[in-house]
């Protein structure tokens, strides 16, 4: 049946591991048990994190609401500081990192030809933390003095001021969540970095790799080197806050700053640890929907290194007020921008790719296109921010907020719905409905554009971030992103609509509904619980080989039948 | 396939020719954008503005001109290169052109060496940063001798959560920070609790202030005026209500206004903060929980809370 198998780098003992879960694909309450199946998993992520991100976008909208004028009218502005550091840390740890961690489980086993994760059970416990560590942070909204309010950031002093004095309190347990989080995050690394090193499919030498499987390498490996920092920083703060110890507390000699440098350089990596793997979802998808093959694969694959090594020796430009020296200053500085080559070599390479293709303008392309527009936007604003006098000014402004709102939402909200319409047919076996995905796609640039663009001037002219109430030369700028926030509100609907009625009884997707090169589209949809099960591909060329005469497998004809045979 | 290659082959010469006229057209967009880009930005209020805003216009030019040109070509082919309906023909094969992505990876490095180099050598020029010194909590803030030359100083700028206070070498106190123009002032940034971080945006600069450690910093204002100062660093529950105003008077001014301050008795200054949190009390102290704001501060100069700004 097939040819002789060369196997490379490929652990036979893995494909043996067998589905601990007896029941058939179609038994919806396996997304409520501790399943162990990959495309479960992912889909668990995927769904709990779209939920936090409709509980992160309410509070969003409060906060929308309380800044449409200039006074502290709609909240004390204690409850204001509670619920945008609530917005923050639930947007990062319960939505963000949660929804990558699915498209990651979902992806990387039939991207790579594997069955599995490499340590299944490892990864239903990393999923399970999740609800875990969400119902306590939640829950901090309730105990005595409301949810932590010092900040994403939760700098002491001011984080472990701890005004009523009682032992549980809301920073309490906004450390614990953080660092179940970590926990959580650490062990999903562990089980990424093996399954990618250990089990892809014969031929898959690191360059015949789609570029996703690179940046989910490089992203996870940073999770590996940062987090011990942050968790340890985190600990240190429990201490303080908790039994009065002095890492940080001046009282007893500690030093407040000390924290900053522990939380940055893990929390700088972090954005790339967002970035990257959309990075690899755009290098993904401008191929398929231009139909040409990704421009300087090689480059691009090496940039997501590039971008590692470098994320992890920049942190201190988001210390360049605090009393840090000038040399340090002006270094931080250049390794800062040294960033901007390695990125910029995967913006151009994209540009490449577009440039003569054949562009099929679906749902997942524009969303692609978009996030590329603002990606751009948003990188130069990171330049202007690395540059230390106009940090000076801008710095901790609403210029700071634009800018990452331009990566986080505008940029990799944007990539992951792309990612999120694209492999909709194939993991649930549904096609999606196109117009009403083009309908979520104009809301979502049109709100999103309105909320972040405006608010850079708000920056520049001197409004700081965080804020409550704010002198009325700024309340334009504010007005105008508060439009912006609800007419984002308003674009949940059809997505959750299209979701919803697709899955339930949209058309029958076929295995390649996209004419996509890569492992997965060889697949049926859905892909059985062991995606390849004993006839694992032989690699021949990398993917995108697209108008090229370069098969990307032997003897594919035999996986299209075999795909089409069990639909 | 046909009809692609066909349209590539006719349009060589009116493409090079668009090529040059986007490029022209783009540069002189840039450059209208950096040269409007100095009115996104406050009134220039100090030796350091006019750096930092011809940095920022220099950053909007080279910042237009790449956006412009990355998505000008995503518009293009957006326009050009879209596949008709059912065509689900192959583009271009090209998999890569090492030249190119040899110039792409080597000019944006130059360039970014270069704004940086620039960056280094303005804030050599600027040096408004002085020593960070530590001391011991509740101890008595430390006298540091500021080693660059100043004109005007040491003044005392405390944070607190939440109101500001300013105490000037002659002892006086004062709710608001009034300083001399064209004279390089210099301060001791101190803290009584949390980080609070010193931002008057007209003069483009903004320096954390560190408990347990004194800062010194030097700045030269350079137009008078009224200018806010806002607190920059979270700092709890009425952080947004912890501003003051900056005064910048001619130096005549000035040295009268100390004249005339010293004479005054000390009376309770400016704290907004306090205020709002005693309505809060009346209103049964609803809302999360809060540390009690710092009470009013003793001073000489009560200062006026709603001065209007200049910016
Ligand atoms: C060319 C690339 C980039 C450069 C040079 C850059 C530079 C910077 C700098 C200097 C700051 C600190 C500003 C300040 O606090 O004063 C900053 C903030 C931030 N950046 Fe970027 N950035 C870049 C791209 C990104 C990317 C790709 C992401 C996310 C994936 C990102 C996310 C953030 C976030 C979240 C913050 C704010 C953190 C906070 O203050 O809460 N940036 N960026
Ligand atoms: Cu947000
Ligand atoms: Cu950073």
């Amino acid at each position: 049946m097939k040819s002789a198998m060369t196997i490379v780098n490929y652990d036979p003992r893995l494909v043996q591991s067998k589905n601990p879960y007896p029941k058939g694909p179609n038994d919806w309450k396996r997304f409520f048990s501790f399943n162990t199946d990959a495309k479960v998993i992912g889909i668990q992520y995927i769904v709990t994190a779209l939920f936090f991100l409709l509980i992160g976008g309410l509070l969003a909208m409060l906060i929308r609401g309380e800044l449409i004028t200039p006074p502290s009218d709609l909240f004390d502005p204690t409850v204001y500081n509670g619920l945008y550091t609530m917005h923050g840390t639930i947007m990062l740890f319960l939505f963000l990192f949660p929804i990558l961690s699915g498209l990651t489980n979902l992806l990387v086993p039939p991207m790579i030809g594997a069955p599995d994760m490499a340590f299944p059970k490892l990864n239903a416990l990393a999923f399970w933390l999740v609800p875990v560590f969400s119902i306590i942070l939640l829950l901090s909204f309730f105990v005595p003095g409301g949810p932590a309010s010092s900040g994403w950031w939760s700098y002491p002093p001011i984080s472990i001021q701890n005004p009523l004095g009682k032992m549980i309190n809301g920073e309490m347990l906004w450390i614990i969540a953080i660092s179940l989080s970590g926990i959580s995050s650490i062990i999903g690394a562990v089980n990424f970095v093996t399954t990618i090193i250990r089990m892809r499919a014969p031929g898959m030498g690191f360059f015949k790799m789609p570029i996703f499987i690179w940046t989910v390498l490089a992203a996870q490996l940073l999770q590996l080197l940062g987090l011990p920092a942050l968790t340890g920083g985190a600990i240190m703060l429990f201490f303080d806050l908790t039994f009065g110890t002095s890492f940080f507390r001046i009282e007893g000699g500690g030093d407040p700053v000390l924290f900053q440098h522990f939380f940055w350089f893990y929390s700088h990596p972090a954005v790339y640890v967002m970035v990257l793997p959309v990075f690899g979802i755009f290098s993904e998808l401008f191929p398929v929907y231009s139909r040409k093959p990704l421009f300087g694969y090689k480059f691009v694959a090496v940039a997501s290194f590039g971008i590692t090594i470098l994320s992890l020796v920049v942190w201190v430009h988001h210390m360049f007020y605090t009393g840090t020296p000038m040399w340090m200053r002006n270094l931080f500085m250049f390794t800062t921008m040294l960033i901007a080559v390695p990125t910029g070599v995967k913006v151009f390479a994209w540009i490449a790719t577009l440039w003569g293709g054949n562009i099929r303008l679906t749902t997942p392309m524009l969303f692609c296109l978009g996030g590329l527009f603002n990606f751009i936007f948003g990188g130069i604003t990171g330049v202007m921010l690395a540059t230390v006098p106009v940090d000076i000014h801008v710095g901790n402004t609403y210029f700071v907020v634009a800018h990452f709102h331009y990566i986080i939402f505008n940029t990799i909200a944007f990539g992951i719905f792309a990612g999120i319409y694209h492999w909709f047919p194939k993991f649930t076996g549904k096609m999606f409905y196109e117009g009403l995905g083009k309908v979520h796609f104009a809301l979502t640039f049109i709100g999103a554009t309105l909320n972040w663009l405006p608010l850079h001037w708000a920056g520049l002219l001197g409004m700081p971030r965080r804020v409550a109430s704010y002198d009325p030369e700024f309340a334009i700028w504010n007005v105008l992103a508060s439009i912006g926030a609800f007419i984002l509100g308003v674009a949940s609907i059809p997505f959750i609509l299209n979701m919803v009625s697709s899955w339930v009884r949209g058309k029958s997707a076929p295995p390649n509904p996209w004419k996509a090169i890569g492992l997965e589209w060889l697949l049926p949809s859905p892909p059985p619980h062991e995606n390849f099960e004993e006839d694992i591909p032989t690699v021949l060329n990398e993917p995108y080989c697209y108008g090229l005469d370069k098969p990307f497998v032997e003897d594919e004809q035999f996986y299209v039948e075999k795909s089409l045979k069990k639909h | 396939m046909n009809t692609k290659i066909r349209r590539i082959k006719k349009s060589g010469f009116s493409k090079t020719f668009i090529i040059i006229f986007a490029v022209i057209l783009n540069i002189i967009l840039s450059l209208l954008m950096g040269y409007w880009s100095y009115s996104w930005l406050p009134i220039q209020a100090s030796e350091a503005a006019h750096y930092v805003d011809n940095l920022f216009a220099f950053e909007t030019t080279i910042g237009t001109f790449i956006f412009l040109g990355c998505t000008g070509t995503m518009a293009w082919i957006l326009v050009f290169n879209r596949a008709p309906k059912y065509d689900e023909s192959n583009g271009e094969p090209l998999e890569g052109n090492l030249k190119l992505e040899i110039i792409w990876t080597l000019v944006p490095l130059l360039l970014v060496l270069g704004i940086s180099t620039y960056s280094t050598s303005v804030n050599y020029k600027l040096e408004n940063l002085g020593s960070k010194i530590k001391y011991d909590y509740g101890a008595e803030v430390p006298f540091v001798e500021e080693k660059k030359v100043f004109d005007y100083g040491p003044i005392d700028v405390i944070s607190r959560q939440w109101n500001w206070e300013f105490v000037y070498p002659n002892g006086i106190h004062s709710s608001e920070l009034h300083l001399p123009v064209d004279k390089k002032s210099n301060f001791r940034l101190i803290t009584e609790d949390v980080i609070h971080s010193f931002y008057v945006p007209a003069f483009r600069l903004k320096q954390d202030i560190i408990p347990g450690s004194v800062i010194t910093y030097s700045l030269t204002p350079t137009k008078e005026g009224v200018f806010r100062l806002r607190d920059a660093m979270f700092s709890g529950a009425y952080f947004s209500e912890n501003q003051t105003n900056v005064i910048v008077e001619s130096e005549e001014i000035f040295y009268k206004w100390i004249k005339e301050t010293v004479k005054k008795e000390l009376q309770n200054g400016l704290n907004p903060a306090g205020s709002l949190y005693q309505k809060r009390l009346k209103n049964g102290n609803r809302g999360w929980a809060t540390v009690k704001p710092a009470p009013d501060p003793k001073v000489n100069d009560a200062g006026i809370k709603s001065r209007p700004h200049d910016s």
